[in-house]
């Protein structure tokens, strides 16, 4: 009894979790343009979306594209940047380490509504102009810390000597960081770039108050212009399917590769 | 003959204001097996960094082949480390662990597959080329890394407690191989270990560092058997260390009893005496004993027996012999005068300098300390304090300041412990009662036993 009841619970907070991603997926087989009423199944959406041609909502491929070119070119200085900074605050010692890694935090637990408007008192009062440049920039400013926390451990469980042994074997410090620290710190790197990548799609607060007025929309803002202008563009809804069926892949793979790197791990030990 | 390859001239070294290294003068001959001993803490490995490039001296000079070494990065050195934990690098296999210093200083690959080929063979891992690193044991990753040092033929390999990390049995094995290896190749090797016996099996000099000092540097077979000072003759092996004073031309007098040793030391002088517990024989001969004792306990050790004894005149010695003898059993002893070992005491009191707050008292080790005087307030004074007036508590309150126990030497009937304080001085106490090492202590001075209290510069 108690089983069943344990499952039951489960069920019911699976489907309030999923229903609504459901109910956009099945509502993208259709070609009705409002919301929640169905006219036949159809995959005219989707058709509209993979061609481009929508009636007269170019834009939102112009969005989609700007969303990726962002979050592409952020998380890879993200996770240069939070590579070099890790590495640096690694070798801090005791007191000093502990307070930048504090600093390092504090981006991350601050409300995107804050780093936003400071963000955007910054640019302005800097004379920058703002576009794609500040809406990367800003991207970075919140990526790179996930970057420091994903590297950080993997620095803690290498051996420490591992630099010095490059050294000791006549590489110089740039070949040794090349040839040997990176290699090590790859995964770490890897899954900051993740991060990062993830945190710019899904941002809105920030690119809103950053991306100034010459137009740039990604696809945060523009689902929010857009449903202010009155309904959503029918063709959002096979997107926003597309993309939860690849962030859901994508999870599957980290996790598996976790798995595996867990069993190498203990086949070691044994 | 022998040339120096390696030289250390007046080096000192510290870290965050803390003296770790102070005035180290050392050279290594080529060829040879040297050894660096020492306990955790004494500075040995901040040696080898220092060869090895990681570390820069403070003060002093360094010398490789009679030339300057300051300024020269580590990767420019012609000297390879074997790391204590392994340092394999995890991403790459065996081969091109071993290979990454050849393909660094782009060696010709026919060459470099001869040469990862000859060391591996040298470190008997012939068929393991394409293993990954970690899946192999402690002992086969230290063989790897031996064999990626030497495979780049350096002039010196430094070798920081490379068998500190396996089980003692593999450790043994390996200490047999690293002798065999260093014979083949010829080259200078540096060990730092904290590992006495280690050091004695492997070495062709050992030198023993403390607190950042040398304490002796001579052969296994000199520091075994002539130790300098207590520090080592305790360090080395096991001793009986004890109180003396000359009585006469190579005559010595501690456990209450007169011997014969092959010491010639001033008369009357304090001395320290040095007996290993091997070196006490039991005979049943009266005309040979020259002391009798009541055995106290006796244990099997495997090879020998260890035996407690209670002597005569009332002091604790530890003797090792082959035949066990009976607890409770009247025994007569003998000790030959070539086994007597006399030292020099390091130091007969403890010397102090403070300034005298007021009549009652004077300031010593950032505390105020009940000292009657007749100086006048803010005089710099000498004081001179036996080892037997300093009193230690376990109750950090009822001292004026507060200290840790550092070092513990037991001299047959009474302790000799070395406290450090508060501040970073040392003080030296005899005392009865049992401490263990890292205690933290009151410390109260007993002006009855005698202290000696001097204007600074007389």
């Amino acid at each position: 009894m108690k089983k069943i009841l344990a499952k039951v619970y489960i069920w019911i907070l699976l489907i309030i979790l999923y229903a609504p991603l459901v109910f956009i997926a099945v509502c993208s087989f259709t070609e009705s343009r409002v919301l929640g009423s169905w006219s036949g199944f159809s995959f005219k959406l989707y058709q509209n979306l993979l061609t481009g041609i929508m009636p007269g909502e170019a834009s939102l491929i112009d969005a989609v594209d700007n969303t990726l070119f962002i979050a592409l070119i952020s998380a890879v200085l993200s996770t240069l940047l939070g590579t070099v900074a890790a590495i640096g605050i690694y070798n801090l010692k005791g007191k000093y380490r502990k307070a930048v890694l504090f600093a390092n935090n504090i981006p991350m637990i601050n409300p995107d509504i804050i780093t936003g408007v400071s963000l955007f008192l910054l640019f302005v009062f800097l004379h920058f102009s703002q576009g794609m440049v500040t809406v990367i920039l800003a991207h970075v400013t919140f990526g790179t810390p996930y970057v420091v926390l994903s590297v950080m451990p993997r620095l803690q469980q290498m051996n420490p000597n591992i630099y010095e042994a490059a050294l000791d074997l006549g590489a110089t410090p740039f070949q040794a960081l090349r040839k040997v620290l990176i290699p090590e710190l790859r995964p770490g790197m890897a899954s900051g770039f993740i991060l990062a990548f993830t945190m710019s799609l899904d941002d809105f607060a920030v690119t809103f108050f950053t991306r100034g007025t010459v137009g740039l929309d990604t696809l945060s803002t523009y689902i929010y212009t857009d449903a202010r202008k009155g309904g959503l563009t029918p063709e959002l809804r096979p997107l926003m399917t597309i993309i939860f069926l690849v962030i859901l892949v994508l999870l599957l793979v980290i996790n598996i590769r976790k798995e595996k790197q867990a069993k190498k791990l203990q086949y070691i030990k044994k | 003959m022998a040339q120096k390859i390696i030289e250390f001239k007046h080096v000192s070294k510290s870290f965050d204001g803390k003296s770790v290294l102070k005035d180290i003068n050392l050279y290594v001959n080529k060829g040879e097996f040297i050894t660096l001993l020492g306990p955790s803490g004494c500075g040995k490995t901040t040696l080898l960094r220092m060869i090895a490039g990681f570390l820069e001296p403070d003060e002093g000079e360094l010398l490789l082949d009679g030339k300057p070494l300051a300024g020269i990065p580590p990767h420019e050195r012609p000297l390879n480390t074997v790391f204590q934990r392994y340092a394999l690098f995890p991403h790459l296999d065996v081969y091109d662990n071993i290979a990454f210093g050849l393909k660094l200083k782009k060696v010709p690959q026919d060459e470099i597959d001869k040469r990862v080929r000859r060391v591996l063979k040298l470190v008997a891992m012939s068929d393991y080329e394409d293993r990954d690193v970690e899946t192999l044991s402690g002992g086969q990753q230290q063989r790897i890394a031996i064999a990626r040092a030497i495979v780049n033929q350096p002039k010196v390999l430094l070798l920081d407690e490379p068998l500190a990390a396996l089980d003692l049995k593999m450790r043994k094995d390996m200490q047999i191989e690293l002798k065999e290896m260093h014979r083949k190749l010829g080259i200078t090797f540096i060990y730092v270990t904290h590992d006495q016996e280690e050091a004695l099996t492997l070495s062709d000099t050992i030198v023993v560092l403390n607190e950042g000092k040398i304490q002796q540097i001579g052969t296994p077979t000199d520091i075994y058997n002539e130790p300098v000072n207590c520090f080592v003759a305790d360090f080395i092996g096991e001793s009986n260390i004890l109180k003396g004073r000359m009585t006469g031309k190579r005559r010595v007098a501690f456990i209450k009893h007169e011997f014969d040793c092959v010491d010639d030391f001033e008369f009357d002088e304090r001395v320290d005496v040095v007996i290993r517990p091997e070196d006490i024989y039991f005979t049943t001969d009266p005309a040979k004993c020259q002391f009798k004792a009541k055995v106290n306990t006796c244990t099997f050790k495997g090879v020998h027996y260890e035996m407690w004894v209670d002597t005569d005149t009332g002091y604790e010695l530890m003797i090792q012999d082959y035949d066990p003898y009976p607890v409770g059993s009247e025994v007569m002893l003998y000790i030959d005068p070539d086994d007597i070992q006399v030292m020099h005491k390091e130091r007969l009191c403890n010397t102090l300098y403070g300034k005298v707050k007021d009549e009652e008292t004077i300031t010593l080790l950032d505390g105020d300390f009940p000292l009657p005087n007749s100086f006048e307030s803010g005089t710099e004074v000498k004081v001179e304090i036996p080892f037997d007036a300093i009193d230690l508590m376990d109750n950090l309150d009822d001292g004026v300041v507060d200290g840790e126990v550092h070092f513990i030497l037991y001299k047959g009937n009474h302790y000799h412990l070395t406290i450090k304080t508060d501040d970073g001085n040392s003080l030296w106490v005899d005392t009865n009662d049992i401490w263990d090492k890292g205690d933290l202590v009151g410390i109260r001075l007993l002006p009855e036993k005698g202290i000696k209290i001097t204007k600074k510069d007389e």
